[in-house]
């Protein structure tokens, strides 16, 4: 960041760690997030990746490093702070309720109530039957709990519950992966108009050909720490598999502290 | 996607309309009036026991008398069922409701029997006794509960183990408050809470609430068609909500009639019109019990918990705790304060519970509330609590209370000596359950 003509990033999560017993889950990472931006987010399974957006959407606690949003040092210890700063994550669980409907997933710690401090489930449902409409025009099963729906359903209800609240910062952890390959490409579109609404997104996956044409940059990760970041288009899908799996990083990148050291 | 776009709205309105005719005529019935078949089938199987019964006992059992009797021995369990719905379906359970109703009733019965009298020096027959009393039964709830949830929520001491805990300790305190010793009589004003013919509201009350009941009856079925009105969503056709209104009405003015056909007791009677100066005529004076006080606090305890189970944030973030706890915790809701709030709930429950028993028992023992728990865990699944957690309805667990006493109060009736009682009530526990089990693997 030491361009200053750089627009202020949406954020801006520096050396951040946490461990797990010992085991150093993400270890003095640092990444960046501009509007309208998408990152990838790549590294093995077990690389540290979930850990470290789980921090920033307030599931996991840091135990070092801080985070800044839109320039100001932001406090994140529980998912409904992440949420007001305009985060929203679709998790590779989903994280739906299984035994409510649609609507009540949707606004599930966000419901809307009626003048008499009651749940406004008419409201609740025509809202969802306009955000669903967008993700999904063909769903129609508003009344059944979510464990009854398909897999791509309960994905869109679970990316729904995401946009529905102006995300300015959307987090997809394997957004694809229980998805057919219509479905995927409907998820690809989505990404594309959101961040031409100018939200922000980290799309996180350990398949790199699911993400390198979304992206504007990747950032690997491998055993906790970030090994480079580059944009998409300084680097081939070669090198990117090359800092993947030996952490080795490639002239197009800038390299992070887990990149391999070579001897020089 | 290219289905998504291709599909216009025409094709799929067909779609829908074929598979409609596909139904049958019940299935039609069933989708028009949304009626949840798990709870008809609920209502059969009472249905079937009640009449069973009846044929087997040669016709004492469907009589306005033994009616109103299992109506009042139901309130208890029923109000406790109520709670123990919400703690299942946070994945919990709780042992411990049994001992808690037993210590509240033994601290109740202390406080208005001596500690008010001796200590505080309240006349005898004073209205405060029994307001202190009852308030100081239901604060302990709240603090037992509040204990028990915090050890749960906060602690995270499994919930099958703090209330084990609780099960031998408050059943032990129960003990310790008198040393054994049953405590009675209780106060006048406490003991109509327990029933009886003074503990209830008589026939012209009755009517009254009967018919504010329909009047709230009707005002639900409109409220709610003219809330799909406002945001456009399929209503129900006009005769199915007019069916569902007509058959809940005739349910409420027909519990109405057997509460007021069931008389007082000749010698009360004697007693009641001798203390008036009013002659009995020719063939004796009738006078009806209408519906028992203990009664009419269960329904009120069901409508207020099933207001808060459908209606509520609260409600509504049990339920998705039961059915997810990881996505509760992710989507912002405080999941260990709503667990220790849920516990509060039955530690209130419970204090009801103990008033109603000890006040038609007019004594406090130690033993009161003896293998409630499991009573009101059975009542609890019986009405389609799923111990996985997730699912359950309030008014299911109130009738599975109500299956439970009437299959208990038809067995003495029909001279069934105790132990057989027990494997009966065992064994219909099992089955229940296991068709219960059936039921959701094939929906």
């Amino acid at each position: 960041m030491a361009d200053t003509t750089a627009p202020t990033p949406l954020i801006d999560m520096r050396n951040i760690s946490i461990a797990f017993g010992g085991i150093r889950a993400v270890d003095d990472a640092s990444i960046v997030l501009f509007p309208g931006e998408v990152v990838a987010l790549l590294g093995h399974n077990g690389a540290g990746k979930s850990t470290l957006i789980k921090i920033l959407s307030g599931a996991y606690k840091r135990d070092a490093g801080q985070i800044f949003v839109d320039g100001e040092e932001a406090s994140i210890s529980n998912p409904r702070d992440a949420k007001k700063y305009g985060i929203e994550t679709i998790y590779q669980t989903l994280a739906l309720a299984d035994n409510v409907d649609a609507a009540a997933n949707l606004f599930l710690g966000r419901e809307l109530m009626t003048g008499w401090r009651t749940l406004d489930d008419g409201a609740m449902e025509a809202e969802a039957r306009k955000v669903m409409g967008r993700l999904n025009p063909r769903f129609q099963r508003f009344k059944e709990p979510v464990i009854k729906l398909s897999g791509g359903q309960r994905q869109s209800v679970a990316i729904a519950r995401a946009i529905l609240f102006n995300a300015r910062i959307l987090i997809m952890d394997e957004p694809t992966a229980a998805l057919g390959p219509q479905e995927t490409a409907q998820v690809g579109e989505l990404v594309m108009q959101l961040k031409a609404d100018g939200i922000g997104i980290f799309l996180i996956s350990h398949d790199i050909h699911d993400v390198f044409e979304l992206a504007d940059r990747v950032c690997v990760m491998k055993n906790g720490q970030v090994v480079g970041t580059a944009r998409t288009s300084d680097v081939t899908q070669d090198e990117v598999l090359g800092m993947i799996i030996l952490g080795k990083c490639p002239p197009g990148a800038i390299p992070g502290p887990g990149a391999l050291k070579i001897a020089a | 996607m290219t289905d998504t776009a291709s599909n216009p709205p025409a094709a799929r309105t067909a779609e829908d309309r074929a598979r409609e005719s596909e139904l049958s005529t019940v299935g039609r019935f069933l989708k028009a009036t949304e009626l949840d078949i798990r709870m008809l089938g609920m209502v059969g199987a009472l249905l079937v026991i009640w009449f069973g019964i009846h044929i087997l006992s040669g016709g004492l059992f469907l009589t306005p008398r033994n009616l109103w009797n299992l109506s009042v021995q139901t309130s208890s369990v029923a109000i406790m069922a109520t709670g123990m719905v919400l703690v299942i379906v946070m994945r919990n359970i709780d042992l411990s409701v049994g001992s808690v109703e037993g210590v509240i009733g033994m601290v109740m019965g202390v406080a208005q029997a001596e500690f008010l009298i001796r200590v505080m020096g309240f006349q005898l027959g004073s209205p405060w006794i029994w307001i202190i009393a009852l308030a100081a039964g239901v604060a302990l709830g709240l603090m037992i509960g509040a204990l028990q949830g915090f050890i749960i929520a906060y602690l995270e001491v499994p919930a099958f183990i703090v209330t084990l805990g609780g099960l031998l300790i408050w059943r032990g305190m129960a003990w310790l408050m008198t040393s054994g010793r049953t405590v009675a009589p209780l106060d006048a004003t406490f003991q109509l809470m327990g029933g009886g013919p003074r503990g209830s509201i008589g026939a012209t009350a009755s009517w009254i609430v009967g018919a504010l009941a329909c009047v709230a009856v009707a005002f639900m079925l409109l409220n709610g068609r003219s809330q799909r009105k406002r945001f456009k969503f399929p209503l129900r056709p006009v005769w199915a909500e007019i069916f569902l209104g007509v058959v809940a009405c005739a349910a409420i003015l027909g519990a109405v009639r057997i509460a007021n056909s069931y008389p007082w007791p000749v010698g009360i009677v004697r007693r009641y019109a001798q203390q008036n100066g009013i002659t009995i005529p020719e063939g004796g004076l009738f006078i009806a019990h209408g519906i028992a006080i203990p009664v009419l606090m269960a329904v009120t305890v069901g409508i207020v918990m099933t207001f808060i189970t459908r209606r509520t944030r609260f409600g509504r973030y049990v339920f998705a705790i039961g059915g997810n706890p990881e996505a509760a915790e992710l989507a912002g809701i405080n999941t260990r304060w709503v667990t220790m709030k849920v516990f509060m709930i039955m530690g209130v429950l419970a204090a009801i519970s103990a008033a109603i028993a000890s006040a038609r028992l007019n004594a406090s023992t130690n033993a009161l509330g003896t293998l409630d728990e499991l009573l009101v865990i059975a009542a609890a699944v019986i009405g389609g609590t799923s111990l996985a957690g997730g699912s359950g309805t309030v008014l299911g667990a109130m009738l599975g209370a109500l299956l439970m006493q009437s299959l208990q109060s038809g067995m003495v009736l029909l001279g069934i000596d105790s132990p057989l009682q027990s494997v009966v009530v065992g064994a219909v526990l099992v089955v229940a359950v296991w068709l219960d089990t059936v039921y959701r693997k094939r929906v």
